[in-house]
């Protein structure tokens, strides 16, 4: 950004580029404070743990610092406990993300519509979003419970017997998923919300004059129009799940018998519950690159394919 | 063009990421700064001393208020000694911040946490022994022979003292008083059939009143632990080198739990909620539920019909049930002068009409016998009986399960009870796996 400005004066005084009165290290200066932070918050972390991984270290067995190879991988990939978790994350991933897009467009395309209630809707359907996770874990945690959550009440009134949602193992992970649904949904909504004012009201116009009814309005144009904001908005919510953890710990606690234990919760359990520091440097090493593929992905991949108008 | 950039970048991370490590020198580990630490405190004046004191809070009520108020006697009466308390979250909390300040090299002083942390504690090499500074005390081997032995069970590491019991606790049984009339009982069910008998006909599921519910969420090793006892058998030995979950004791005491579910239907399927049990009980829904003597303070103040505390109902081999709860522990790495402070802190707080008042404030067992011969303990005692029944229940307690990697332990078989419990696993396939993972876990430490 600098150096547009820079250059026209620099021409003027110094005709040479790159001398070392102009400063070729400014840019990097301004930039310092970002890097420094970035370096030290994000790169560094990641490396330590990269080259953790690599090591037995574990404080509950007097175990400091020795060389293991890549034998904390091998035990990480044959242990079934990391392929509960794996599957679970995986299923909770695809658990939530089409749903919360599917419930945000569909939110989002009614309360686009203009009619008197639409901006108080639009509060109260993006409230979900502003409470804290914490709040959010609690009241869903009184919800299902038996007896005398509203969901089992609720339930009873059809004559359904008491389902323990969260002590059962059938039932614990969609429970967790439907209480992130809701959560995420609100949030995803203001996307398509924006995505939407921005579509031309002269396709619109077109396609009524063509007498094209709202289903077929919906599946040849709003659909495909806001395919850019879906796949940004799935990225983000593909990243967010994989990051799931602060409703495990005040619902589930990963139980009952592993049924909800996530990736991110259980890096937490091996780092400073059983304080097995090397297994867990593998598991961040895992998270890391996952993280880091969706992210190559969306740079690469996804941007191209969509036809931004 | 920049996004291509990003791209690259990402990539060359991955590759950073795959490939570091085995090109760098090992680094040190913080535990060695201890030793700089220590260095430094000698340099401290004798006279006057600061030590830290962390504490968790894990029960109901202003708790770090009335903390606050003995420590500030404490100073009252030890002008010389500033001690620092530090309110650290609960029990997981407190273990991880205090381990966390030791490989920074600042050590605490002295902290509270979970009694079932000792070999923790001792693995890591954090904690002291006490002996020394008991044996340096006048009357120091009175002091330790004045504790209840199953609460020093958890204390000791064979004739090791390393943690002084504070904040207390055992599982014990709550019974609705009104509920048991109904079902033909006055007195709360004496052993496992008096215990199904009330169960059945307190059960009436089309209101959704069961007869009893033990929570299996949280600590299901603690909850269903005295089965195993009751039945002869404690699940661990006393060098936390072994577990026996696979016991016929152990099998014997589970099945009888899956059973209250499955086969009696006098509890829900499932797991059950720790933090829902005394709400359940509360509201009269439930006839009887297992719980921690400490939740006696908020059921008392909740519970609007007459309600009793009552031992674990008896197994084949009599009554039992394990001990809970937290226990002062001094650090590893500090000078004699705070030791010793440390140490005056711990007795302080420990006496008995102290430790009383502090077991009525908060609902913890008081661990001293002397304790109880005190007059503002004799008049709650007069006032509500079932202050009494966790210290009488005292004799027939065992250690809680703890050994060596504990959360590793408890996390493996706490998952195999939750299989039993929600149906899906046998008792003997379950407690057989938690066995093999166990022992699997535990061989580093075998002698």
């Amino acid at each position: 950004m600098a150096e547009p400005v820079v250059q026209p004066k620099r021409k003027a005084t110094a005709p040479k580029r790159g001398t070392v009165s102009t400063g070729w290290w400014r840019p990097y200066l301004m930039l310092s404070p970002a890097i420094v932070l970035l370096l030290a918050f994000t790169i560094y972390p990641m490396l330590a743990a990269g080259y953790m991984s690599f090591f037995k270290i574990n404080l509950a067995t007097k175990q400091q610092m020795v060389f293991n190879g890549i034998a904390n991988y091998k035990d990480l990939l044959a242990s079934p406990a990391f392929h509960t978790v794996m599957k679970n994350t995986v299923l909770f991933a695809f658990g939530t993300v089409p749903f919360s897009l599917g419930l945000a467009m569909f939110l989002a395309i009614q309360l686009n519509k203009q009619f008197k209630l639409s901006g108080i809707f639009r509060t109260l359907f993006f409230y979900p979003t502003v409470i804290p996770m914490m709040s959010a874990a609690t009241i869903w945690l009184f919800m299902y419970t038996p007896q005398y959550g509203i969901i089992n009440r609720f339930l009873g009134f059809f004559g359904i017997p008491d389902i323990n949602f969260l002590g059962s193992s059938t039932w614990a992970l969609p429970a967790i998923m439907m209480m992130t649904v809701w959560k995420d949904a609100g949030y995803f909504m203001l996307f398509y919300l924006a995505g939407l004012q921005n579509l031309p009201t002269e396709l619109y116009e077109a396609a009524e004059l063509d007498g094209a009814n709202g289903w077929v309005q919906f599946r040849r144009l709003t659909f495909p129009l806001l395919m850019p904001t879906t796949l940004f908005v799935s990225t983000v919510s593909l990243i967010n799940s994989f990051k799931t953890v602060d409703q495990l710990f005040l619902m589930t606690g990963g139980g009952p018998n592993n049924a909800t234990n996530l990736l991110l919760f259980n890096l937490w359990e091996l780092a400073f519950s059983f304080h097995d520091k090397g297994m867990a440097a593998t598991l961040t090493v895992v998270l890391v690159v996952i993280l880091l593929i969706l992210a190559i992905i969306q740079n690469q991949w996804v941007d191209k394919k969509i036809h931004y108008n | 063009m920049a996004r291509r950039w990003l791209s690259a970048f990402l990539v060359v991370m991955l590759l950073a990421l795959a490939g570091c490590g085995s090109s760098k020198a090992p680094e040190t580990q913080g535990t060695d700064s201890t030793q700089g630490a220590a260095e430094n405190s000698k340099t401290e004046q004798p006279k006057d001393v600061e030590i830290s004191f962390y504490y968790p809070v894990a029960v109901g009520g202003p708790l770090t208020k009335i903390i606050d108020n003995m420590v500030a006697e404490f100073t009252k009466a030890n002008p010389h000694i500033k001690v620092k308390p530090v309110f650290s979250g609960n029990y997981a909390d407190t273990l991880t911040k205090v381990q966390t300040q030791i490989q920074g090299g600042s050590i605490p002083e002295v902290a509270v946490l979970l009694s079932t942390d000792i070999y923790t504690l001792v693995d890591q090499d954090a904690i002291i022994p006490l002996n020394d500074l008991i044996k340096a005390d006048k009357d120091g081997a009175e002091y330790l022979a004045d504790f209840y032995p199953a609460f020093m069970a958890n204390s000791q590491i064979g004739d090791t003292t390393y943690g002084i019991p504070f904040q207390r606790s055992m599982v014990v049984m709550y019974y609705n008083k009104d509920l048991l009339a109904k079902a033909g009982y006055t007195n709360p069910p004496k052993n496992w059939d008096e215990l199904v008998d009330a169960a059945k006909k307190i059960t009436d599921t089309a209101n959704g009143v069961w007869g009893i519910k033990i929570p299996s969420d949280g600590y299901p090793y603690w909850l269903t632990q005295g089965f195993a006892i009751q039945s002869g058998k404690n699940l661990m030995s006393s060098d936390g080198a072994e577990v026996y979950f696979n016991s016929q004791e152990n099998i014997k005491g589970l099945t009888f739990w899956k059973d209250l579910a499955y086969t009696h239907k006098v509890m829900p399927e499932g797991v059950i909620a720790w933090t829902a049990a005394p709400t359940d009980f509360i509201s009269g829904k439930v006839g009887m539920i297992y719980h921690s003597s400490g939740s006696l303070a908020n059921i008392t103040a909740n519970a609007k019909f007459p309600f009793g505390v009552a031992f674990l109902p008896a197994g084949e081999k009599g009554f039992g049930s394990p001990t809970g709860g937290g226990n002062f522990y001094v650090f590893k790495g500090i000078s004699k002068e705070k030791e010793q402070a440390a140490w005056q802190f711990i007795r302080f707080m420990t006496e008995p009409a102290r430790i009383a008042q502090w077991g009525l404030d908060t609902g913890y067992v008081a661990p001293r016998k002397a304790a109880w011969e005190t007059q503002v303990m004799k008049d709650a005692a007069a006032k509500d009986p079932n202050v009494l029944v966790a210290r009488d229940q005292l004799q027939y307690a065992a250690a809680e399960l703890s050994v060596h990697n504990n959360p590793q332990i408890y996390k493996v078989y706490g998952n195999q009870l939750q299989a039993i419990i929600t149906g899906q696993s046998d008792v003997k396939t379950a407690v057989d796996a938690a066995q093999k993972e166990a022992e699997a876990i535990l061989a580093p430490f075998k002698k």
